[in-house]
């Protein structure tokens, strides 16, 4: 905390790593509101139940779009129907390869595994590294140097950060990226948050969706047709817009370098179908602290802790419009962001919280 | 050496769940099984030093709060990722109502 913080440096294995880990910003403890171990408990309990329904009908909207598109394929009449199966297949798998890679979807263990190895494959993820970056996410929300999921960089790249909704510069990203796991392994930034013990597991993930992939294009020159790439792997371009229109609020124009996820994270109130591709992954303050809690009992812990919390966006649309004049500051003066107001009711922010970055940070 | 600790009342905990208990500038969790049997391990995960009695216990099995690491609390044995190291587990016996632990 008295070391003189280094410009961001969003490498995990640079200056502002060696910062967060001097200053004691990485492994911290963070900031959790009140809630009793019996209720906690209540919140926290697994069902199959929820998933099972959601997972039935998400399979069944995946095939019958796919069954929609195949059959009017060289038609107009097939764009609605792609439109359809791009969100399933490049949005709503990312908040099913999240919550079964937390293993809170399902009671039964298998289950998560099963959807998290599919929905990985569906968003070109290794399934292996991406449980570890994750990991770290959690461990630290935002830190500079440590986290290994910040979607925008301080100072902002607008542009990069327009392009994120065509779903091209995460294509672009992750899948050389495949190939680069499956033959040549791990880099540096990997290794630094994935144990050495899974690293062979790693690249063995990343040559299974390699052979598929490859498998795929194969498909697509025997039937001279673009029709197998429009069902797999592209809808990760083409669909992938709901899964960054909601996943940028996340922490977009927040704080970096704290340790209260008040001050980093983002809940907001959003439209039901959002909430079902999302998994309710829009009380994205109430995951953060309390990771053990299923996606469908996050409305009911809202409820509970929603007095010790900043006030939520009411939509999707206030939020970014809340955001917009932050990034266009953050262009000139990148220590700024948004500092969120507590209800009169809320537990004050503690000082050696998010002392970190009140120096210099904007009001 | 080994001695016998007493940790905590036998109601205290309840069914299917777990308590934090300190002793000696070490922290441990002791569990109660849906069988009413008692256990005890380390009290903090392997991964990332979490304390474990904030977790969920389901069955044999207790999941870390902070990554939903699972242990089976009454061998150790680390379920997989993200956590990969087994717990410490340490002998239990009830006696008159009262859990006590044996640590060396």
């Amino acid at each position: 905390m008295t070391a003189a913080r280094p410009k961001r440096d969003y490498s995990l294995v640079g200056e502002s790593t060696r910062w967060a880990i001097e200053t004691g910003l990485a492994s911290a403890e963070w900031y959790h509101s009140e809630v009793s171990r019996k209720t906690m408990k209540e919140l926290m309990q697994r069902s199959d139940g929820p998933a099972i329904r959601d997972t039935i009908i998400w399979i069944a909207l995946i095939l019958g779009s796919a069954a929609g598109a195949i059959w009017f394929w060289g038609t107009w009449w097939c764009v609605p129907f792609f439109f359809v199966y791009g969100v399933l297949y490049g949005s709503s798998s990312d908040s099913r390869w999240h919550e079964c890679g937390h293993g809170t979807a399902f009671r039964t263990r298998w289950m998560n595994d099963v959807v998290y190895q599919i929905a990985s494959f569906m968003l070109m993820r290794n399934p292996v590294q991406w449980r570890w970056s994750h990991a770290r996410h959690h461990t630290d929300t935002i830190i500079v140097g440590r986290d290994a999921e910040i979607a925008v960089m301080r100072p902002p790249d607008l542009l990069k950060t327009a392009l994120a909704f065509t779903g091209l510069l995460d294509f672009r990203y992750s899948l050389p990226r495949l190939f680069r796991q499956a033959f040549i392994g791990l880099d540096a930034e990997e290794k630094s948050y994935i144990p050495e013990m899974e690293w062979r597991k790693a690249v063995v993930a990343a040559r299974w969706h390699v052979a598929i992939y490859v498998a795929t294009v194969a498909a697509a020159l025997w039937m001279w047709s673009f029709l197998p790439l429009m069902l797999i792997g592209m809808p990760r371009i083409y669909g992938s817009w709901h899964m960054v229109l909601t996943g940028l609020l996340q922490h977009i124009g927040l704080a970096d370098n704290v340790t209260d996820h008040r001050l980093n994270t983002r809940t907001v109130y959003m439209n039901p179908i959002s909430r079902w591709i999302y998994w309710n992954m829009n009380y994205h303050i109430e995951h953060h602290m309390f990771p053990m809690v299923p996606y469908h009992a996050l409305p009911r812990l809202h409820e509970l802790i929603k007095h010790d919390l900043p006030a939520p966006n009411p939509s999707m649309w206030h939020a970014y419009r809340e955001v917009w004049p932050v990034l266009l500051k953050q262009l000139r003066y990148e220590d700024y962001f948004l500092a969120r107001e507590l209800p009169p009711t809320a537990r004050p922010y503690r000082e050696e919280f998010h002392n970190f970055t009140l120096p210099s940070a904007a009001e | 050496m080994a001695d016998w600790i007493e940790a905590c009342e036998a109601d205290e905990i309840d069914e299917e769940d777990v308590i934090r208990f300190d002793h000696g500038g070490r922290t441990f969790a002791i569990y109660r099984s849906p069988d009413d049997e008692y256990f005890a391990t380390d009290g903090l995960c392997t991964h990332e030093k979490v304390h474990l009695a904030d977790g969920l216990v389901m069955d044999d099995i207790i999941e870390c709060p902070k990554h939903n690491g699972r242990f089976n609390y009454k061998t150790g044995q680390a379920k997989g990722a993200p956590v990969c190291v087994n717990l410490r587990t340490y002998p239990v016996r009830v006696e008159a109502g009262k859990v006590f632990i044996r640590i060396d």
